[in-house]
C-alpha cells in the first residue's frame, strides 16, 4: 500500500508516549520503528506477506503472520491502547467487521485512508469520464487492490451509524492541514482517532484538541 | 519428532539453497557429570536421580570473548548431536540440519557458536537405555528411568554450564526440539535470549499420541524386545522398522507423498497380479524402516515417544500464560501448512498466550507441501527469517554490552 512517511509523521502525532500498539498491515514495520523510537511504544505488527515479515523481523519488529479479512481472533478485547490501520481500509473485504474488531480490541482506534472525494478525483471523474488514477491512486480499475474505497464524509457517516467516536481527525492535502470546511473536498489522506462510544466513555472524553 | 537424520533425501530438493559452505569435518565429544559423590547428576521429573549422565554433543564455530554468540539446537525425536558437517570425508551425507548450519547458513558459524546434544534417552552416545547402569553393570533396559522434555533441558543446561556461557543468544529447535526450546524459555528464562520454535506444539493431539502408541506397540509385539532386554541377543529390528515407518508416514504429507510416489509400482515384473509387487512408496518404507534399525535403539524409540507425548506446558505449569510469564526472550515461532502432526494451530495456542503476555514475538506459517518435515527440508523459506531473527538478537546483544 501507498505509504509515505509524511503519513507517519501524522500517525506518530496521534500517539502518545509509552503506549501498546498493534499495526495492522504494518509492512515492514517502519511505522512500529518510529514509535518505538519516537514515542517508546510498545508494538506488534500484523502483515500477510512473507517477504515483509522477514524486514520486520530484521528491524526487530515482533510481527504475526495474519490475514485482516479473517477478523482479529487471535486479539483479546481492549488490550492495546492503540490499533493502527493505515492506508489499508480499502482493501479489506469487511471494513465495517475489521473497524469494529479493532473497536473492541484497541482503546483507541487511528485508521488512515485516502479520501475519494478529493477534487482530481473528482474531476477526473466528472470531466474525464475516467476512473480517477493519480499520486494517491496509482492503479488501473482493473487492477487496482482498492475494493472499498469511501469519502471523508462517508466515514463520519460509518461512524455515527456505528456509535464510534471521532475524538480527533487530521485531514492533509500534502503538507498543508486542512480546514474543517473543505476537508471532503481538499483533503488527499485522512487520519481518525476513534474510539468506541459504549465501551470506552472515559476515552471518548479523552482530552485530545 | 521428526526424521532428525535426512542423510538420504527423500524430496527433491530442487529448492535446495546455494551450498555456501559446510562445516568440514567434524567430531563428537563428551561430557560426564555425576560421577563423584558431590557432582550430582540429573533430578528427573519422576523423582529418580539420573547419574552419571554423558552428554554426546558437537560445536560449530568460535566462541566470541565474552561468550556471548553461542547457540544450542534441539535435535528432534530421532535427530543426533551431529547437526553439520561430516564425521569421514567418505561419510554419505552431512549432519541432519547441514542446509542451516555453517559459514554463512541461517546459523552462521562465521558469526556464531553453534552447539548441539543428543538428548538423554537417546542411543547417538547420550546416556539412555542402553547405556550401562553403574548400580548392577549391565544395560538399563526398562530399568532406566521415564524421562521428560524438561529432564532433557536440565541435562543441557549443565553442559551450558560447564561450556562457561551464562546466557545462549538462543535455542532453537523443530518437533521434539522444538518442545525443548518452549521449555528452555519456561523454565530458564534468564539463560537465553531468542527461542526459535519450529513445527512444534506446547502439547502433543490425541492424534499424534496415537501414532507414538502404534509405534510402541509395533516394538513391544516383536518377540525379541523381550521386555527390552535384548542386548546381549537379537534387536526386535522388525517391530522398530514398522515404528519407524509408521511414523515416516507422519512427517510427510498426502501432497508430498503423490509428487514423490504417486501409484507407481516399484519394478512391474509381469503384467499379472500378485500380493508381492510393491508400490514404490512401500519400498520406501521398507527402507527407511531398515535405515533405521542400524542407527536407532528401540527401547529409546519408546523412552523418547512417551517423552514427548508427556510434554504438556498447560498441565505441568498450569496455563500457558503461567508456562511463560517470567520468559523475557523473543520468541520466533515458524510451523508449516501441511504438516498435519503438529498443526499450525498448535502454534498459534502458543503465539496467542505471548502475545496475551506482552512477550515478544514473531509468527509466520511457511506454506510448503513437505509435511512435518518441512522444518528439516525448507531452508530456503525458513533461513531468511531464523537469519533475520539472530542478527536481531545479536544486535540487542552487543547493544547492551
Amino acid at each position: 500500500m501507498h505509504r509515505s512517511p509524511i503519513s507517519y509523521d501524522r500517525i506518530v502525532e496521534l500517539v502518545e508516549p509509552e503506549s501498546t500498539v498493534l499495526d495492522l498491515g504494518c509492512g515492514n514495520g517502519e511505522l512500529l520503528q518510529r514509535l518505538r523510537l519516537e514515542r517508546s511504544a510498545h508494538g506488534r505488527g500484523v502483515e500477510i506477506e512473507e517477504s515483509l515479515i522477514r524486514e520486520c523481523i530484521a528491524n526487530g519488529i515482533s510481527v504475526f503472520q495474519g490475514n485482516l479479512d479473517e477478523g482479529l481472533q487471535d486479539y483479546e478485547s481492549q488490550t492495546y491502547d492503540y490499533v493502527i490501520l493505515n492506508q489499508t481500509l480499502q482493501v479489506v473485504h469487511q471494513p465495517i467487521v475489521l473497524l469494529r474488531e479493532m473497536i473492541r480490541v484497541g482503546r483507541r482506534v487511528i485508521v488512515g485512508f485516502p479520501n475519494f472525494a478529493f477534487v482530481q478525483n473528482r474531476v477526473q471523474l466528472t470531466v474525464g469520464g475516467r476512473m480517477p488514477k493519480n499520486s494517491t491512486l496509482p492503479y488501473e480499475w482493473y487492477d487496482t487492490p482498492n475494493i472499498h474505497l469511501c469519502t471523508y464524509r462517508d466515514f463520519h457517516q460509518l461512524c455515527r451509524q456505528e456509535q464510534i467516536v471521532v475524538l480527533r481527525q487530521i485531514c492533509m492535502n500534502g503538507r498543508w492541514r486542512i480546514p474543517a470546511g473543505l476537508r471532503n473536498l481538499l483533503a488527499i489522506d485522512v487520519y481518525f482517532l476513534l474510539a468506541g462510544r459504549h465501551r470506552n466513555g472515559i476515552a471518548a472524553k479523552a482530552s485530545y484538541g | 519428532m521428526s526424521d532428525g537424520v535426512p542423510r538420504v533425501s527423500h524430496i527433491p530438493m530442487a529448492d535446495r539453497p546455494n551450498d555456501t559452505g559446510n562445516c568440514g569435518i567434524v567430531e563428537p565429544r563428551y561430557y560426564t557429570f555425576g560421577e563423584r559423590d558431590d557432582d550430582p547428576g540429573v533430578h528427573l521429573d519422576c523423582g529418580q536421580e539420573l547419574r552419571p549422565v554423558r552428554l554426546c554433543y558437537e560445536t560449530y564455530g568460535t566462541l566470541n570473548r565474552d561468550r556471548s554468540n553461542a547457540i544450542l539446537l534441539l535435535h528432534a525425536f530421532s535427530g543426533d548431536a551431529h547437526a553439520a558437517g561430516y564425521h569421514h570425508p567418505e561419510d554419505k551425507g552431512p549432519g541432519w540440519w547441514d542446509m542451516m548450519v555453517g559459514p554463512g547458513k541461517a546459523f552462521d558459524t562465521d558469526r556464531y557458536y553453534v552447539i548441539c546434544s543428543n538428548v538423554i534417552g537417546g542411543c547417538s552416545g547420550s546416556t539412555g537405555p542402553g547405556s550401562v547402569n553403574p548400580t548392577t553393570g549391565r544395560r538399563y533396559g526398562l530399568d532406566f528411568p521415564v524421562i521428560t522434555i524438561a529432564d532433557m533441558v536440565r541435562a543441557q543446561v549443565r553442559l551450558i554450564d560447564y561450556l562457561g556461557i551464562d546466557r545462549l543468544l538462543a535455542v532453537a529447535g523443530g518437533s521434539m526440539g522444538g518442545m525443548q526450546a518452549l521449555e528452555w524459555a519456561s523454565s530458564f528464562p534468564e539463560r537465553i535470549s531468542g527461542s526459535i520454535c519450529l513445527a512444534t506444539t506446547a502439547r502433543l493431539s490425541a492424534q499424534g499420541i496415537a501414532f507414538d502408541a502404534v509405534g510402541r506397540n509395533a516394538i513391544m509385539s516383536d518377540p525379541r524386545w523381550n521386555n527390552g532386554d535384548y542386548y546381549d541377543s537379537e534387536p526386535p529390528a522388525r517391530g522398530l522398522a514398522i515404528a519407524r515407518m509408521i511414523g515416516h508416514i507422519t512427517y510427510l504429507s498426502d501432497e508430498s507423498m503423490r509428487l514423490k510416489f504417486g501409484r507407481r509400482l516399484q519394478e512391474r515384473a509381469s503384467a499379472e497380479l500378485d500380493l508381492f509387487e510393491q508400490f514404490e512408496v512401500e519400498s520406501y518404507l521398507e527402507h527407511k524402516g531398515g535405515t533405521f534399525v542400524d542407527r536407532f535403539d528401540a527401547n529409546s524409540y519408546i523412552y523418547l515417544s512417551k517423552a514427548i507425548d508427556y510434554f504438556d506446558l498447560v498441565e505441568s505449569k498450569g496455563s500457558l500464560d503461567a508456562a511463560f510469564v517470567d520468559s523475557s526472550c523473543k520468541f520466533l515461532v515458524l510451523s508449516f501448512t501441511s504438516d498435519w502432526l503438529y498443526p499450525a494451530y498448535h502454534s498459534k495456542e502458543i503465539v496467542r498466550a505471548l502475545m496475551r503476555l506482552g512477550k515478544d514475538v514473531s509468527y509466520t506459517e511457511i506454506s510448503s507441501p513437505y509435511g512435518h518435515d518441512a522444518f528439516l527440508l525448507e531452508s530456503e523459506r525458513q533461513a531468511p527469517l531464523v537469519s533475520a531473527f539472530l542478527n536481531t538478537l545479536m544486535r540487542e546483544r552487543e547493544a547492551d554490552a
